[in-house]
């Protein structure tokens, strides 16, 4: 986003989103924890939001005076921990092999 | 809310949002825009954000052409507050059987004649392109450098914000209930929040267009079926194009963040509403991808979700007006490719909705409805 205040805060640190920014998304309207987190990447990240998720929501709280209680957290999908292709690819094939044998 | 306005516009998504920004843009102000949740939180938000401009007719070229120029320029032209995230890598098409390949042959004669420059590749020039491809069993390839990549939730919220400004009213977290009607014509609109008298509705509710089509007594012959994706980690560049393969049902692409995105449509799925991710699809896109671009393997997914694709018989979308409810005007059934024409599809709709001239409203008259009554189908045969 252009023109965000220089702030050297840091909420999510898997996509550097600092908390000016957060707050110039939600100045501009963002009402949602879902809504932060498709423009900024926010919760997206290798940590899968355990870090900035409760940080997001709070300030979210914080600005807009919802009480935290009443805001709905963005979706936790899976995979719950970061899993490589590779990984799951030779999983696939042993299957297959258990299926032959 | 407003009571009363001249157009109304049921669906947040890209496609809503976009036509809202063009009517205004060409005058008409009053115009209200109705999303059940919040902006591209549909198909829009859950589609893979390619960019392509290789189609297989001459209609889906010619949207995706006319909308590429309006990516191109689209941050500046709706003076949007942050990036829209535009590459353009180009797209790598891959065919692995003689019938594939004599489609992309086909193609790409079509894609030229109308001024797309992709050209057809041997395995070996394929491997230029994209250095970690598996070429083992590949017989050719088509490749267009202007084709890529762009942020659907930045779109979205470029035209959303750039329709506001121009007067256009946008109420979000509003369901839409009813449609109203009286002697053949559309009246209003129901929702939970009270009813807007209109004369014009717009059905850009995506997947749940048919929904919406129904209330209004409207028939189109579409279905909606889950698609599912997943993202890496992001890593530092090595993917320039979108990777596309017909035979596998998937693509995959490096976005300007550095994750990479890929889909994969299986024909197994069954039509309905259902958009929970399974682990069928985490096994299927791992086996085939690191089949594909085996250093992908090493990537760790960070993330799997699924949307609607929102089908038509002939997988290419149904626009302009219902022939049995006037007023009732339709910009749906995109089948899997709604996002990257839809700078094209407003500025038809617009143009159309205000009966103002336009070079490429044959396009549009040529995608109506009616077009499955009259067996008239534009068949699209390059469809994930």
């Amino acid at each position: 986003m252009d023109n965000v205040p220089p702030d050297d805060t840091i909420i999510c640190r898997c996509s550097d989103v600092t908390r000016a920014e957060l707050r110039a998304w939600i100045a501009h309207g963002l009402t949602s924890m879902d809504e932060l987190k498709r423009l900024t990447r926010i919760t997206m990240g290798p940590c899968q939001g355990r870090t900035c998720r409760h940080l997001v929501m709070q300030e979210l709280a914080a600005v807009t005076g919802q009480p935290l209680e009443e805001l709905t957290p963005s979706s936790f999908r899976q995979p719950l921990k970061g899993i490589t292709l590779g990984a799951v690819a030779d999983w696939v094939a042993k299957e297959k092999q258990e299926k032959e044998v | 809310m407003k009571q009363q306005a001249e157009v109304v516009i049921i669906g947040g998504g890209v496609v809503g949002c976009s036509i809202a920004y063009h009517l205004a843009q060409n005058g008409m102000k009053d115009v209200v825009l109705l999303e059940r949740s919040y902006h591209a939180s549909g198909s829009t938000g859950r589609c893979g954000a390619g960019v392509r401009q290789q189609w297989g007719t001459e209609l889906n070229c010619r949207l995706a052409q006319g909308s590429c120029r309006d990516f191109e320029t689209l941050r500046e032209d709706l003076d949007y507050i942050a990036d829209i995230e535009f590459k353009q890598g180009g797209y790598l098409l891959v065919a692995y059987t003689p019938q594939q390949v004599e489609q992309f042959k086909l193609n790409v004669a079509l894609q030229n004649s109308l001024g797309i420059a992709s050209r057809f590749c041997t395995p070996r020039e394929a491997q230029e392109i994209v250095p970690h491809l598996n070429i083992e069993p590949l017989m050719a390839a088509t490749f267009y450098h202007r084709d890529g990549h762009a942020n659907p939730f930045h779109v979205t919220q470029a035209y959303a914000d750039a329709a506001k400004r121009l007067g256009v009213e946008i109420n979000l977290y509003t369901t839409v209930t009813a449609i109203l009607t009286a002697k053949g014509k559309v009246t209003g609109v129901r929702t939970d929040q009270g009813d807007i008298a209109c004369r014009v509705v717009v059905n850009a509710a995506g997947g749940q267009a048919k929904l919406i089509a129904d209330m209004a007594g409207v028939e189109i012959p579409t279905i909606s079926e889950r698609h599912q994706i997943l993202v890496t980690e992001p890593v530092d560049a090595f993917q320039g194009p979108m990777v596309m393969s017909f035979h596998h049902n998937t693509y995959c692409q490096q976005t300007p963040h550095g994750s990479f995105i890929m889909g994969l449509g299986d024909p197994r799925e069954p039509q309905g509403q259902e958009i929970r991710s399974s682990w069928q699809f985490l096994k299927d896109m791992s086996d085939k991808i690191t089949a594909m671009l085996p250093p992908l393997r090493n990537l760790r997914i960070v993330r799997q979700w699924a949307g609607l694709y929102h089908m038509t018989p002939d997988k290419s979308p149904i626009l302009g007006s219902a022939p049995e409810l006037e007023g009732f005007e339709m910009a749906l059934g995109f089948s899997g490719h709604g996002f990257m024409i839809s700078p094209m599809v407003a500025r038809l709709m617009a143009a159309h909705i205000l009966t103002l001239t336009h070079p490429d409203l044959d396009i549009l008259q040529r995608l109506t409805v009616e077009r499955f009554t009259r067996g008239d189908l534009i068949i699209e045969p390059s469809v994930v």
